[in-house]
């Protein structure tokens, strides 16, 4: 068995995918933590006496995060108040299950823990959205409403950050997917640590340069207690052929990872090149790139029995809207009768 | 020789959701080696879709192998030579997040 490179005498337990170091057990958790550490300090991603969400699903991402950042705050007293906020996306046997895993993160870390419900924020749970739209889009409908779901929490926790437990490799993935899809607006802003939405609350990523296999490491000798089930809905996701194919290349050489992410970071799209401007919807004032969010396009498509209305083409969704605007006129445009809305009776306004 | 299989991270679904194993594996004329108990547990243990758990003569990049706690990359993975009461591990990293 090989020793630890750091010649501390132990053997090494694990061989680190970023340098090729075989490190013991000890000095895994000590350069583990400390990258995060380092991470945090580099990008000042949190203001001392600041309230951060995490972003907690009961996986090994958000697990492990949650436990490093309590640790670290204690260690380094980065003086953060630090809370879990949950997403229940009404999945049975996947997110019902996982949510317990959660509420025993909130017991073991003694974090408050917020439960936010696609049932209750859009009147529809994903197995209903899946009766109606089977399987083939419905993870689009599930990233558009969690992303919003997450902000509502947020907004609603009044905390100062949101914190996700996007790793290394899944910054990876997701340049991947932007190229190939050639969506350059999100290519350009997928790998920043630090994401604001305007005057919403900014998202930061503290494990973007951990590796995927350290975290599952990480979790397994530090004995963190996560959920792994598959979603059951998920093998029909397009984020899972960029999975395989960087797999693939990380077996080759690890550094992949990081080159991609280096190479995403310093790429600068073309100015002549469309890129949407930010402005906020109509329906809901969300941050978005159309007039009408997605999310209340998918919503709209879902209430008036149109559930592919926000798939596919914009094109196609401005014409189909337009007709509905004529219909709407009575309830959208008059604030009186806000309530009576379909999109505002289940959206609550952001700030 | 006796050895002990485990399963986490989600890998154990593909292993009719069971945890642990104990296995004994008959005396061959060259030494056991890692390579060739994934192809034992292919023919003995995995209930199907065996391409989400080996790819080429390896396990499917993304599974994690650790033999008595420490990571298989620092013991020649495949060509690691198994001993009697090893316990071996396979931890997906492919699963939930």
């Amino acid at each position: 068995m090989p020793a630890c490179s750091t010649k501390c005498g132990k053997n090494a337990i694990l061989k680190r995918p970023k340098t090729g170091d075989a490190l013991c057990k000890t000095c895994f958790f000590e350069a583990f933590e400390n990258e995060i550490h380092f991470t945090i300090e580099r990008a000042k991603l949190f203001r001392p006496g600041s309230t951060v969400a995490i972003g907690a699903s009961g996986g090994k991402d958000s697990t492990v995060l949650a436990y490093v950042l309590k640790l670290l705050n204690e260690k380094y007293n980065y003086q953060l108040k630090l809370v879990l906020l949950s997403i229940d996306e009404g999945i049975t046997g996947y997110r019902d299950d996982s949510l317990n895993t959660v509420k025993q993160n909130q017991e073991d870390y003694g974090m408050p823990l917020k439960i936010m419900s696609y049932k209750d924020l859009y009147g529809w749970t994903m197995d209903e959205i899946v009766a109606e739209i089977g399987r083939k889009n419905n993870c689009t409908f599930c990233g558009v409403f969690r992303r919003q779901a997450l902000d509502r929490g947020a907004n609603l926790l009044k905390v100062d950050y949101l914190a996700t437990g996007h790793n290394a490799d899944d910054i990876a993935e997701t340049v991947l997917m932007n190229i190939l899809r050639g969506d350059l607006a999100r290519l350009n802003r997928c790998t920043s640590i630090i994401t604001d939405c305007g005057d919403g609350i900014p998202r930061v990523k503290p494990l973007k340069y951990t590796f995927e296999k350290e975290i599952v490491m990480y979790a397994y000798f530090r004995k963190l207690v996560y959920f792994s089930t598959e979603c059951v809905f998920a093998p029909n996701a397009y984020r899972g052929h960029a999975r395989v194919l960087l797999k693939d290349l990380e077996k080759i050489d690890p550094t992949v990872i990081m080159n991609i992410i280096q190479s995403g970071e310093t790429i600068k799209v073309n100015e002549t090149a469309k890129t949407p401007s930010l402005t906020r919807c109509t329906q809901c004032n969300y941050v978005s790139s159309q007039e009408v969010c997605k999310a209340c396009i998918l919503l709209e498509g879902l209430n008036k029995g149109l559930p592919r209305l926000g798939i596919g083409k914009s094109s196609k969704v401005k014409r189909l809207l337009k007709e509905n605007e004529e219909k709407n006129k009575s309830c959208c445009r008059n604030d009186t009768q806000e309530s009576a809305c379909i999109c505002k009776a289940n959206l609550p306004s952001i700030k | 020789m006796d050895i002990k299989l485990e399963f986490g991270g989600g890998a154990e679904l593909l292993f009719d959701n069971q945890k642990q194993y104990k296995i004994t594996l008959e005396n061959k004329k060259t030494p056991w080696l890692i390579g060739d108990l994934l192809f034992w547990m292919k023919d003995n243990l995995l209930k199907d879709r065996p391409e989400l758990f080996l790819q080429n003569d390896s396990v499917r990049p993304g599974i994690l192998v650790l033999v008595n706690d420490t990571d298989w990359e620092l013991m020649d993975t495949v060509r690691y030579e198994i001993k009697p009461n090893d316990s071996i591990l396979f931890i997906s990293t492919l699963h939930g997040g």
